[in-house]
């Protein structure tokens, strides 16, 4: 591990030595999991709760012809067993999807991907209920299934959602950022042109906790409480009282701790909405939890982009203007996760951390006879893809210039003067010092002497690669005049309450799924009241005991929900000065701050603690007008901007010339997410992004046959790193604070996972390229890297 | 059929059917929740728990095939308050996030270090190799085992310690 400190100590930089807030503590939720007493949902046993279990499609695309439940029923222990008809009969056989389609719960006219689901059993054990789905007879009549999306808008293509009215084919949306004539005159003038299609394949984020629910509904009070994995509790809130026609107010979601989400807890899942029909139809709690083949076959895929991309630059490598097509694969309803004006999510990030002079793109979606999903899997909303596209293109740029990848960057990368930063597809990215932080990272890896190495082992015949790659992230959405989901405005609550002992409870709309938000925003609290982060509880994921949001993905519960945090604790120091005038007799404009009390400007011996405050508000001090009689605050945040946190990765390895096995040998990592809180944590993922990394381009995938057989469907197929495949990390940092956020910070939750395949897939090519390799798809398996030795086109996923 | 262990030093008898799992034994039936269940195909290793000292996977094991054999799950890490090193370890060098792997990991850490008290990054990353965590890399988990070798010995209620 190297950690490289490259600024001068910085008031607001989070690493500063403090005594109280930022900085490396263990993490306050620890304890608990370390003696194996954390609280997932699959631990929540409640009296009387029944068990269900899907039946699920074993085939693609398929007429039901029927369904015969007699023998299920009829099975030992089970309860209930209920069809797409009996959901029709409640209006719930459809469900609305975040994306303004919708998707089937039950399937009730025509199977659409294999693994949908078609019946729920509802029995006394998991075992009984897994049983009885042997016995249910189910008639299919199979039809050709599309699982090309490149044949999904040919003629004749078979119609996947012919349920809709007048629909006659498969297309969803087209979509476009940038300006086409401008960035069309550009290349039409340019020294050089390099064009690829680039593949980032279907992959899924596998949490080690697969999803599920209990749900329990009270029929006299008709009341709703549902223990859920869920990452965004109060969106579901609202969403499952739409759906359901449950009153919100009788629904409580509770998300206890959770087992990993990476995105793919952001949905709402048939089996969530079945947990709670059973509920309401047995009278009793009704627990489901998918099997690993569910997960990795129904709920939430990743990616699944065909871009065609294109770069054009002056012939001495000034990158001038891209461009792109992008045929996106969305499956079978189109359930993709994302801001509802942005079908293709945050994608036209892909200008990438250039200066570029024009730019545009158009995504085209789809469907397919696959698993619903597309926005999930740690790609702050499809900027993973936009990454990877820029920086492949700018890899080919620099082979094609005959210079080196890392240089060429350098001379393109936005300057730190030009912040804020215009792109020529409409974000503003908030603040950047590029350069520094990839010199930083050529500095860590030694970049001229890998070079130098490489070139003593090509003479040998060695096959060392070298992979750059530079990402900006747009993350923490977002301002509710450019953003929402299905309606409602992305943004978040913090409620904040000052015991009369001094102790503090803040409650956060974000759910932690493993990020740490008990440590981080403890911290956030710590320093800006000045009492010690020990005496602080964040409490989260029960929609009863907090304010709401929007929840935790595409990285925005620091820039979000930790802005809120931050706010709402200086309401409540605001306030304390108040009080704190009124117990020491003096005016309010006369006191002075240093963390943790309010003292008499020029009297620093006469002032008043955050405890002894809290004592006073709750206690009897006669306060001053218009302020009550507690400690407390509350705050609803609204971004101006989305943040852009940035980052310089090198990537080396070892490809074996006799087998086409790829070794991450090192990986070099700079990330800058500006105000760091717990650098800890921050290393923590970071380090878990960059193993993402690794699998997406060397091992992850979620392929089909023909037929629309998913051939990722287990843990034996669909290939997880492990310790053996990846390196020890070497991480490092810059820090550029965000302008427009309360602390300066930018969040990182998913920066390595955005930029890291590009360094490792660049480094494969690099690699490849004595052999006349100049570009590969992922993921970089052996018999594909072979398949790329050997002069023949990656084989077909 | 009836089957007898020792889980955590306690001897337990209970019935079963033949058929039950010992992850689900453990969960469902001995309500000790801090086993996780993670693929059924034994490729994640989230359910390790030793048997006999050894890791197994105990969503491969049958219950039955626990029976006469003693059993140590994450709750029987720790000695009263006092926490295994390899907790601590965790603890000390983010060697966890989500948690849901910890149990497993921490186990075959255990294991490990039973063995071979002084392990290198290779051994380390060896031993865990068939387990998979998707938070933290690893790299933090080989330091947490380390930490875990170089301090055998952890002082009562070290895990009271408040933040640093």
């Amino acid at each position: 591990m190297t950690i490289t400190e490259t600024h001068a100590p910085n008031p607001a930089a989070g690493d500063a030595d403090r005594p109280i807030g930022y900085g490396r503590i263990q993490r306050k939720e620890d304890p608990r999991f370390v003696r194996g007493k954390g609280h997932y949902v699959d631990d929540i046993v409640l009296p009387g709760m029944l068990h269900g279990a899907i039946l699920r499609s074993p085939v693609a695309h398929a007429r039901l012809v029927s369904i015969d439940t007699t023998r299920a029923l009829a099975h030992p222990g089970v309860v209930a067993v209920i069809t797409g008809k009996d959901l029709l009969g409640l209006k719930l056989a459809w469900a609305p999807t975040l994306s303004a389609d919708v998707q089937a719960v039950l399937v009730t006219d025509k199977v659409r991907f294999q693994g949908q689901e078609v019946a729920f059993v509802i029995a006394e054990d998991r075992y009984a209920a897994r049983d009885a789905l042997e016995l249910i007879d189910v008639d299919y009549d199979v039809l050709t299934p599309v699982i090309d999306a490149r044949r999904a808008l040919d003629p004749g293509a078979p119609v996947i959602r012919d349920e809709i009215e007048g629909r006659t084919d498969n297309h969803i949306f087209d979509w476009e950022a940038g300006n086409a004539a401008e960035t069309d005159a550009v290349f039409a003038t340019a020294d050089v042109i390099v064009k690829q299609e680039i593949v980032y394949p279907r992959s899924h984020p596998a949490p080690m906790e697969t999803c599920g629910a209990v749900a329990d509904f009270e029929p006299i009070e008709g009341a709703l409480t549902l223990y859920e994995t869920s990452q965004a509790p109060h969106a579901h809130r609202t969403l499952f009282a739409i759906v359901s026609g449950i009153p919100e107010h009788k629904i409580r979601i509770v998300s206890p701790d959770i087992g990993g989400g990476f995105g793919n807890k952001v949905g709402i899942y048939p089996g969530y909405i079945l947990a709670v029909v059973g509920s309401i139809v047995t009278g009793r709690p009704v627990k489901w939890v998918e099997d690993r083949s569910e997960n990795l076959m129904s709920t939430s895929f990743a990616r699944d982009y065909i871009m065609q991309g294109e770069i054009a630059a002056t012939k001495d490598g000034k990158i001038l203007a891209v461009r792109t097509n992008v045929l996106a694969d969305h499956g079978a309803f189109n359930a993709t996760a994302q801001p509802t004006k942005y079908p293709a999510g945050f994608f036209h990030i892909f200008t990438g951390s250039y200066d570029i002079q024009a730019a545009h793109c158009k995504v085209t979606g789809v469907y397919t006879n696959k698993a619903p999903g597309g926005v999930a899997y740690a790609c702050s909303f499809r900027v993973t893809e936009a990454v990877l596209l820029i920086e492949r293109l700018v890899d080919m740029l620099a082979h094609k210039l005959e210079v080196d990848p890392a240089e060429l960057r350098l001379k393109n990368l936005i300057k730190p003067e030009q912040f804020p930063y215009k792109n020529k597809t409409g974000w503003e990215y908030d603040s950047g010092d590029y350069e520094r932080a990839l010199r930083l990272s050529m500095e860590i890896a030694g970049y001229d002497d890998l070079r130098r190495e490489q070139k003593e082992k090509r003479a040998r015949g060695e096959l060392m690669g070298i992979g750059v790659s530079f990402f900006t992230e747009t993350v923490g959405a977002g301002p509710r005049k450019h953003m929402d989901i299905v309606g409602l405005g992305m943004a978040d609550g913090a409620e904040l309450r000052i015991h009369p002992t001094g102790k503090a409870v803040v409650r956060i709309s974000v759910q932690s799924q493993g990020q740490g938000h008990e440590t981080t925003f403890a911290q956030i609290v710590a320093e800006e009241i000045g009492i010690p982060p020990e005496d602080i509880d964040v409490v989260h994921g029960d929609t009863d005991q907090t304010p709401f949001g929007l929840g935790t993905y595409g990285s925005r519960s620091t820039p979000v929900s930790g802005a809120a945090v931050a706010l709402v604790a200086r309401k409540v120091r605001e306030k304390a000065k108040f009080i704190a005038a009124a117990m020491l007799e003096t005016r309010p404009e006369d006191l002075e701050w240093e963390k943790g009390r309010w003292f008499v400007k020029g009297d620093p011996s006469v002032g008043k603690t955050i405890a002894e405050i809290a004592m006073g508000a709750h206690g009897t001090v006669a306060l001053p007008e218009g302020i009550d009689g507690n400690l407390d605050a509350e705050v609803t945040y609204d971004p101006p901007n989305l943040t852009f946190p940035f980052g310089a990765y090198i990537c080396v390895v070892d490809v074996d010339p006799g087998t086409g096995h790829v070794k991450v040998r090192r990986f070099i990592a700079v990330d800058d997410c500006g105000t760091r809180i717990n650098p800890m944590i921050i290393e923590g993922q970071v380090h878990g992004g960059l193993t993402d990394g690794v699998g997406m381009a060397l091992m992850q995938f979620i392929g089909f046959d023909e037929a629309g057989n998913n051939l990722g469907g287990s843990f034996m197929d669909y290939l997880i790193p492990t310790a053996m495949e990846v390196p020890n990390w070497e991480t490092g940092f810059t820090v550029t604070p965000s302008p427009h956020h309360p602390i300066g910070a930018k969040g990182v939750g998913e920066s390595a996972t955005v930029g890291s395949p590009p360094a490792i897939l660049n480094a494969v090519v690099d690699a490849l390229s004595p052999l006349g390799v100049t570009h590969m798809d992922i993921p970089c398996t052996p018999a594909r890297v072979w398949a790329a030795m050997q002069g023949r086109a990656t084989p077909p996923i | 059929m009836q089957i007898s262990m020792t889980v955590n030093g306690d001897e337990i008898t209970r019935a079963v059917e033949p058929r039950v799992l010992l992850v689900h034994f453990i969960r469902d039936e001995l309500r000790l929740t801090g086993t996780h269940w993670g693929c059924d195909t034994s490729n994640c290793g989230t359910c390790v728990v030793l048997m006999d000292g050894v890791p197994v996977k105990s969503c491969t094991v049958l219950a039955a095939m626990a029976d006469g054999h003693a059993i140590t799950t994450v709750e029987g890490l720790a000695t009263g308050a006092t926490l295994d090193p390899v907790q601590q370890g965790f603890m000390e060098e983010h060697g966890l996030q989500c948690g849901f792997c910890t149990p497993g990991m921490m186990l075959t850490a255990r294991a490990l270090l039973d063995r071979n008290p002084h392990p290198d990054d290779t051994e380390i990353r060896e031993a865990i190799s068939g387990q998979i965590c998707r938070c933290t890399g690893y790299a933090t988990i080989v330091r947490s085992v380390k930490w875990a070798a170089d301090h055998p010995v952890v002082a009562e209620d070290a895990e009271e310690e408040v933040p640093a």
